[in-house]
């Protein structure tokens, strides 16, 4: 992790209006950075607001405040004809394999397109680089003049996965790339995506709720609860000792093929509230078995314990302390 | 597993289709009606066994015989040979207006439905196309039609330019209807990704997703423009007279039902109710048949 951040997103807001004056606030000072290379996961509920963050830096929808810098570009400065230009190298891989593809386009096309937007290359040249797209993520070379209904839902995604590459991108944006997919091809396309990420060096923002895919591809994570991240840090960290209570029962409500892994399990109360009215202080604090009377006075701050390991909650240090004992 | 082999029919898409159209006798008797229209809009001004433009010598009005299937008429015209050979002009008009009108209703229809509810110019354009389309629907269709005709004048050419005019919204609601949907699949946001513009996102990615709606509409259109071109050619604002044409033939044909030479009248109208019966019945099957529902 030397030299400049390859992206960074600092104080990142996004309000939506539901109607009657009232405001959805689906992200809320949202920071992390993503160094070159590197695979950070944004996991959380639905409703946590990761799809959301991973939208605003795409520009599919315009985030309310903050900043994103890519490659030391302050992205939101940019107009969106001049931001097009960016986008051949931060792509995105979508949740919907077969809904995230034109269905009257053959998929050799499909993978093309992104490369309109690079100056100078030939049909011929687009084609060797489709086919080498297709290659990479081990489809044969016949799939080039077929429709993607022709696939299977794994067989899609990887198309999905062929098209978000071709252009050779800096960043990918996976949104919940495996949830549609069967358990056994789920193994399959996150081999593939680990395997991309070590060959090409390519940086990853991987959305999803699926932690145990995370822990496969990501060497760092964030989690979010109600549009805040609550703890990132490096990924083995976090799974072994979660700092923030959020983080505890989420990964506590994981299960584990492993019999001798005693079951501790740490369990909120209530249920999530509503991100419209959020209550006052910590957003967790009604839920939290370790809550104290600071909790619901003021959101904590997201404090630094070392080792890039950031947690919003008051109680962190203690939390560490004690687990050590 | 590999000798496991089953001898299947080969599915395609014609045997889909024949599949599909076996079970349904209206839109069978629709697609029968739609060919012989097109085919004597090819050849019926040869195929009748009388001249269309000329009168016969002899008496006219004369009833139905073995010489004269429907009779003739009050200039003593055949009239079989005329009801026959009227497709030529009834079906070429109901054919260039619905594909004017198709043309940039789609068009249309493809930019008010994508740039909808956005900002800014796509906005108001998005805007102005709706209240156009408002403006040309809110006067009843006929006196609109016969409105347009009576500024420019009869003749063909008025005639095919305001049936054009009239279906225009139509397609445009219907495009628009389906461009809402496709828009906010997930695919048009993966093209955005993938750096396309607006526009080609619009044309190239959601137009072809959003065709079938209007395709499936093209023959009940037609069906109806040739209601309308009779209609104006009833009142004397269509077609000019000799041609044979359905709606004038009914118009000359009026005056003598009075009289009791019932067949002047009866014959061209029932052939112009049949034709427009067998459009919209091929319509309603194409609906249900594009319908990705009921795709096996």
């Amino acid at each position: 992790m030397t030299g400049t951040p390859l992206l960074t997103v600092e104080g990142l807001d996004k309000d939506f209006p539901v109607g009657g004056g009232r405001i959805l606030k689906a992200v809320q000072g949202v920071s992390f950075e993503i160094a070159r290379g590197e695979a950070l996961a944004l996991v959380g509920e639905s409703g946590s607001g990761k799809t959301t963050t991973g939208r605003c830096l795409l520009r599919l929808i315009e985030p309310t405040a903050g900043a994103i810098r890519f490659d030391g570009v302050d992205l939101r400065a940019l107009g969106l004809r001049r931001f097009r230009a960016m986008r051949p190298r931060m792509q995105m891989v979508f949740q919907e394999p077969y809904e995230s593809l034109s269905p009257r386009m053959r998929i050799g096309r499909l993978i093309e397109e992104p490369l309109r937007m690079l100056p100078g290359l030939d049909a011929a040249e687009r084609r060797r680089r489709a086919l080498e797209a297709l290659a990479m993520v081990r489809l044969g070379a016949d799939a080039y003049d077929r429709y993607p209904h022709q696939f299977s839902a794994g067989q899609q995604q990887r198309v999905g996965i062929a098209r978000a590459l071709v252009t050779r991108p800096d960043l990918v944006l996976l949104d919940e790339p495996t949830s549609a997919l069967d358990v056994s091809i789920r193994a399959e396309i996150l081999d593939l995506l680990s395997d991309l990420q070590a060959d090409l060096g390519l940086a990853y923002l991987f959305i999803s709720h699926d932690l145990t895919a995370v822990r496969r591809v990501c060497q760092r994570v964030a989690i979010m609860y109600l549009g805040r991240i609550v703890e990132i840090g490096e990924t083995e960290q976090i799974f072994e000792r979660p700092l923030h209570p959020y983080s505890r029962a989420l990964l506590s409500s994981v299960l584990y093929p492993d019999p001798r892994r005693r079951l501790s399990r740490f369990l909120l109360q209530g249920e999530i509230p509503s991100p419209i009215d959020l209550p006052r202080g910590c957003h967790l604090h009604a839920r939290c078995p370790w809550a104290e009377d600071r909790c619901a006075e003021a959101y904590p701050p997201i404090d630094d314990h070392g080792q890039g390991r950031r947690v919003a909650c008051y109680r962190a240090a203690e939390m560490a302390d004690m687990r050590e004992t | 597993m590999a000798d496991l082999t089953l001898d299947l029919p080969r599915r395609t898409a014609t045997t889909d289709f024949v599949a599909f159209a076996r079970g349904r006798p209206g839109f069978l008797f629709g697609l029968a009606v739609v060919a012989l229209s097109v085919l004597l809009a090819v050849f019926g001004p040869l195929i009748g066994p009388y001249p269309t433009e000329t009168a016969l010598p002899g008496q006219p009005l004369q009833p139905p015989s073995w010489r004269h299937p429907m009779g003739t008429d009050v200039s003593n015209m055949d009239i079989l040979s005329r009801v026959i050979a009227a497709p030529r002009i009834d079906l070429t008009i109901a054919l260039v207006s619905t594909a004017i009108a198709f043309v940039v209703g789609v068009l249309l229809g493809v930019v008010s439905g994508f740039f909808g509810g956005g900002r800014g110019v796509p906005r108001l354009m998005s805007e102005g196309i709706m209240r156009g389309a408002d403006i040309i629907q809110a006067f009843p269709v006929f006196i609109f039609a016969l409105a347009l005709v009576g500024f420019r004048g009869p003749g063909t050419e008025n005639v095919v330019a305001a049936l054009a005019f009239l279906n225009v919204p139509y397609f445009l609601r219907i495009t628009r209807g389906a461009v809402l949907q496709v828009r906010e699949r997930p695919f048009v946001e993966a093209q955005r990704c993938a750096g396309n513009s607006e526009l080609r996102i619009a044309f190239v990615h959601v137009m072809p997703n959003a065709l079938t709606p209007p395709l499936a509409n093209l023959s009940p259109t037609i069906g109806f423009s040739i209601l309308l071109t009779s209609g104006l050619s009833f009142v004397g604002a269509g077609v000019p007279v000799p041609t044979p044409e359905w709606g004038s033939m009914i118009a000359i044909g009026a005056s003598n039902m009075m009289t009791g030479q019932w067949w002047t009248a009866l014959f061209p109208g029932l052939v112009l109710g049949l034709t427009i019966l067998g459009y919209a019945l091929v319509g309603d099957g194409l609906k249900e048949y594009l319908d990705p529902v009921n795709k096996r």
